[in-house]
């Protein structure tokens, strides 16, 4: 591998690869790392910095308990599998942690809902223990006391989301991957030398690359909705057009989280990839155990499910190896706004607190937001898209994708290769919308 | 009620001297005031003085600040002016982003002054916020014994003890000069100032400084105080390592010679604190001295409609520069609200200003950081201390994870992420990481290490108990 180096950026791209993954996140760059092992010639581009889109806002759990039976728990468990196993050798470079989650019910109710939903996702294989009120303090000694009770996911882990996708991209390159940040993807290639151009019109694509360290999140809008057909729908996908040249390649991975739905665009096929926007509270660096595993109110998997677009806060507490404790998670829909929301900052404070009543007295450092990928019904976008041959997605993760990125890389590379993906991939499939019906929120 | 939380036309933030002169010239000019200001006392850093009826020495502008400590308290005692000290603005927002009244929510400092109230809503800001010591990583900074100089200054004017320290005074600029001289007044040995940069600046500037008496009769007699005190000031002599084990032991000068010193005073200019400004969402730009600064027009006005700014916030630039813009955002703000201002004040504030801020700008190019200072640091050397980064750690996240710009390397490296939240190395977190991806710091670069969501530290109690204004009745 040549090292990045110290000096200026490299912006030289490759004329052709086997593989192009648009979009350095965490996503981008499992893919990139299993698409490599699988003996693909991949170029990695980001029109940003490494890891500067969501993957650099958000929190690191991998999680299983959060997940209601059906085909995204299927992919959280299976994810789960390649973080600790496929994955596991490099696990200290990205602070991969089996902290396990505990999940706290309030009330008698909320304990009975939580047994319920822990009985079914058992049934789907997840190991769970339920906790009673009584024994709470055992694992959780600063846990507040009026909790009723819970329930252990051993299962769940933690990894550092920006040291993952920063690692899995320097594993691809020592195999021999290209990475090009600030190289902005603005066109596809289509046969006949065409350059696709967006099926919607509008600024999208003309929005100026990243700036240096400019939050993503400020870089122009999603596409949303899902467009008309554009005149491009069925030409082929045969690389990528950017201000730094060209890359052809027979398949494009569109990787570009929250952003997926505009790179759908400038291929002429829609994908409905819309912002989701969480805080999450940063307190002062705290002695090392205060908070042991992911802890959570077990109102969370209801926020997680639900379509509502106004401020839902539900408490998710974790310590982090630095003694920050990372506090999590408000979900709305507001667009690209990441300007502090003194409401959703006091709700998270709030839920802090009531779970873990020491907090009170402890002092917050930083707050910062970040933009879920979201789609209607709350599944990510993951494999070919027929209506553009050539071009794949792996995007729409939601506020699972750091979780869900080791098996949705893996999957990726096993269904590019050609050999069947481990995990049935038709619940993803990028064409689901245009069917119609898909965007009911899922679960009951 | 309404009656209860009034709405001020303004809330200035910072009792400094630009602060001090703009409440004060907005309440006499007939707006209603809300002063904020972290500290116990009015004077801001360059007016700091540690009891209630002392006032800074006569060379240091005492008899302005005097003046305008009256006029502070006579418009507090006419009710036109409420003045908060000890309260730390931790947050500003704006429920309607297009307009509408801000509302800045309070905390007392580092945990010591009850607070008063913990919000106050005003029309208008002028953040007046002023700035802290500049710090540059160095091998052997973090050993105790080394101090920053705006930090010795702050210690000496507490009048707490030095004598008998041997003193090494270095760094660049002029205010390298009142920290040795006032070092040597409390009793220390200094054995030596260090200027980084070439000796004929220093002279040169004395003609530069012609434009600016007030300036250059403080520089001949600094120059008088450095004789008698018998204090070397050497140029073109940088530290380039801090020795010792557990604590400094000396310094070594253009990596040869060394100094045997038990105190080290280490200024390398200042850094503008924007964090109010960049919260709000007000422009910025690199201003010649390398520091973010925050973008104002001619009346003082930011590119937010309705927060100005004035004094450091603006640039590094002195006391002077500072009272004018601050009296002229009064008076900016005064017009905006129809409310008679003369001409004339007008344009003697923007010649005040227009001198201070040529004085500054050749004071600027006098004394930069020194190219190449970067060149020094090695592997071992902590960029950021309370992370405890390294200066090899960076390289790594450069040439092995790709980190290209500070925001990058923030999340890779952790640089800035600690108690300080960039204070401290944020100016050579943006200066390493522009030099290891070869090229200049930019503003794009200083950004990420100088917005900090709140400015202040507040609790998850307070959080939690943090009034929505849309909600009251
Ligand atoms: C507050 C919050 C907390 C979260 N907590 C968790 C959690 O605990 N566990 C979990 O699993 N998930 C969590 N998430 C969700 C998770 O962060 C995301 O699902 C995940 O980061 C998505 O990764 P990605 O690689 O798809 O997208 P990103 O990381 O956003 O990467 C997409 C990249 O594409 C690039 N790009 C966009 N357009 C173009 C273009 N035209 N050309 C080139 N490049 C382009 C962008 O610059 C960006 O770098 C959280 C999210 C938030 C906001
Ligand atoms: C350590 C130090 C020593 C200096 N010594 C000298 C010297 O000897 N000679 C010289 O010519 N110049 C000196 N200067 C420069 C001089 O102090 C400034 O030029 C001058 O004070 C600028 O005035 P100001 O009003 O802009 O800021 P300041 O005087 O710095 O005033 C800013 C005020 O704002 C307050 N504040 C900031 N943020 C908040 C907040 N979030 N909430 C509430 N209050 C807040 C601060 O507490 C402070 O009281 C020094 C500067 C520093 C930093």
């Amino acid at each position: 591998m040549t090292p990045y180096g110290k000096g200026p950026i490299h912006q030289d791209l490759p004329r052709t690869a086997d593989l192009v993954v648009i979009g350095a996140g965490v996503v981008g760059a499992a893919a990139a790392w299993f698409a490599t092992l699988a003996g693909l010639r991949v170029v990695v581009v980001d029109r940003g910095a490494i890891a500067g889109g969501t993957s650099g806002a958000g929190e690191g759990n991998v999680l299983v308990s959060d997940k209601e039976p059906g085909p995204e728990l299927e992919l959280a468990r299976y994810s789960r599998q390649v973080w600790g196993e496929d994955l596991g050798g490099y696990g200290g470079l990205w602070e991969f942690e089996r902290k396990g989650g505990l999940v706290v019910a309030s009330t008698p109710a909320a304990l009975g809902a939580l047994r319920t939903l822990a009985a079914r996702q058992r049934a789907r294989g997840v190991v769970v223990r339920e906790v009673s009120g009584d024994e709470l303090p055992a694992l959780e000694p600063r846990l507040t006391r009026e909790a009723a009770g819970g329930a252990l996911y051993p299962q769940d882990a933690q990894v550092q989301p920006m040291l993952a996708a920063a690692h899995l991209l320097r594993l691809a390159r020592q195999r021999g991957a290209v990475v090009r940040t600030r190289a902005e993807v603005v066109g596809f290639l289509r046969p006949g030398g065409r350059t696709g151009s967006p099926a919607t019109p509008g600024g999208d694509t003309a929005t100026p690359g990243g700036g240096m360290g400019a939050p993503a999140g400020d870089m122009g809008a999603p596409a949303g909705g899902m467009g008309a057909p554009g005149r491009d729908a069925g030409v082929p996908v045969t690389g990528v057009t950017t201000p730094h040249g060209t890359v052809s390649a027979p398949a494009v991975l569109n990787a570009a989280g929250t952003w997926a739905g505009a790179v759908a665009g400038l291929a002429g096929v829609g994908l409905p990839v819309l912002p989701r926007r969480g805080f999450v509270l940063v307190t002062e660096p705290l002695p090392p155990a205060t908070v042991r595993h992911k802890v959570y109110a077990a109102d969370y998997v209801d926020a997680v499910a639900s379509s509502d677009a106004e401020l839902q806060a539900s408490p998710v507490v974790e310590g982090t190896g630095g003694g920050t404790v990372l506090i999590g998670s408000t979900r709305e829909r507001v667009g690209f706004d990441r300007r502090p929301s003194p409401a959703a900052v006091r709700a998270l404070a709030r839920g802090a607190i009531g779970l873990f009543p020491m907090l009170a007295s402890v002092r917050a450092m930083r707050v910062y937001a970040g933009f879920r990928p979201y789609c209607p019904d709350h599944l990510p976008v993951i494999g070919p898209d027929p209506r553009a041959p050539g071009l794949w997605h792996a995007c729409g993760h939601e506020g699972a994708g750091i979780g869900l990125a080791a098996g949705t890389g893996k999957l990726i590379a096993q269904a590019l290769t050609g050999e069947a993906p481990e995990l049935d991939l038709t619940p993803f499939a990028p064409e689901r919308f245009e069917r119609g019906g898909a965007d009911e929120p899922r679960g009951t | 009620m309404a009656t209860d939380r009034p709405t001020y036309d303004v809330a200035v933030v910072g009792a400094g001297p630009a602060g001090l002169s703009a409440a004060v010239g907005a309440a006499e000019a007939g707006l209603d005031v809300v002063l904020v200001d972290a500290g116990r006392l009015p004077g801001g850093q360059y007016w700091r003085h540690d009891d209630e009826h002392s006032t800074p020495p006569r060379s240091h502008g005492g008899r302005l600040f005097a003046r305008l400590r009256a006029r502070l308290h006579h418009q507090r005692d006419l009710g036109r002016l409420r003045y908060l000290p000890g309260h730390q603005v931790w947050l500003i927002d704006r429920p309607r982003p297009d307009g509408g009244p801000f509302t800045l929510r309070l905390n007392g400092p580092y945990e010591t002054a009850p607070v008063e109230r913990d919000r106050v809503r005003a029309r208008a800001l002028v953040l007046c916020c002023g700035a802290y010591d500049r710090q540059l990583p160095l091998p052997g900074w973090e050993l105790p014994g080394v101090m920053a100089a705006g930090g010795v200054q702050a210690l000496l004017k507490g009048h707490r003890a030095v004598a008998g320290r041997r003193a090494v005074v270095a760094g660049t600029g002029p205010f390298l000069l009142p920290v040795a001289t006032g070092l040597a007044r409390a009793g220390a040995r200094v054995l030596a100032v260090c200027e980084a940069n070439p000796a004929h600046g220093w002279l040169r500037h004395l003609d530069g400084a012609v434009r600016a008496p007030a300036k250059s009769a403080e520089a001949v007699r600094y120059a008088a105080l450095m004789a008698r005190h018998r204090i070397p000031y050497r140029t073109r002599a940088a530290v380039t390592e801090i020795l010792g084990e557990d604590r400094v032991r000396g310094v070594r000068i253009d990596g040869g010679e060394v100094l045997e010193a038990d105190l080290v005073a280490l200024g390398w200019g200042f850094t503008p604190a924007l964090e109010l400004p960049l919260m709000v969402g007000a422009a910025t730009r690199r201003d010649l001295d390398g520091s973010l600064v925050a973008v104002v027009d001619a009346r003082q006005r930011t590119t937010v409609p309705g927060v100005l700014a004035a004094g450091e916030t603006t640039g590094v630039g002195g006391a002077a520069p500072a009272v004018a813009e601050g009296r002229l955002a009064a008076l900016s703000l005064a017009a905006a609200h129809g409310l008679p201002v003369d001409p004339r004040t007008v344009r003697r504030l923007r010649a005040a200003i227009r001198h201070g801020r040529a004085f500054a700008a050749a004071l600027h190019r006098t004394y930069p950081v020194p190219d190449g200072w970067t060149d020094r640091l090695t592997e071992r050397t902590l960029v950021c201390r309370c992370e405890e980064v390294t200066y090899g750690e960076l390289c790594r996240a450069r040439t092995d994870l790709g980190a290209e710009d500070p925001r990058t390397m923030k999340l890779l490296a952790r640089p800035g992420m600690g108690w300080c939240q960039g204070r401290i190395c944020g100016f050579a977190v943006a200066a390493v990481t522009a030099s290891l991806t070869g090229r200049p710091a930019t503003a794009e670069d200083l950004r990420p290490l100088s917005a900090r969501p709140f400015a202040a530290p507040v609790t998850l109690g307070e959080l939690a108990e943090m009034v929505d204004e849309d909600e009251e009745p």
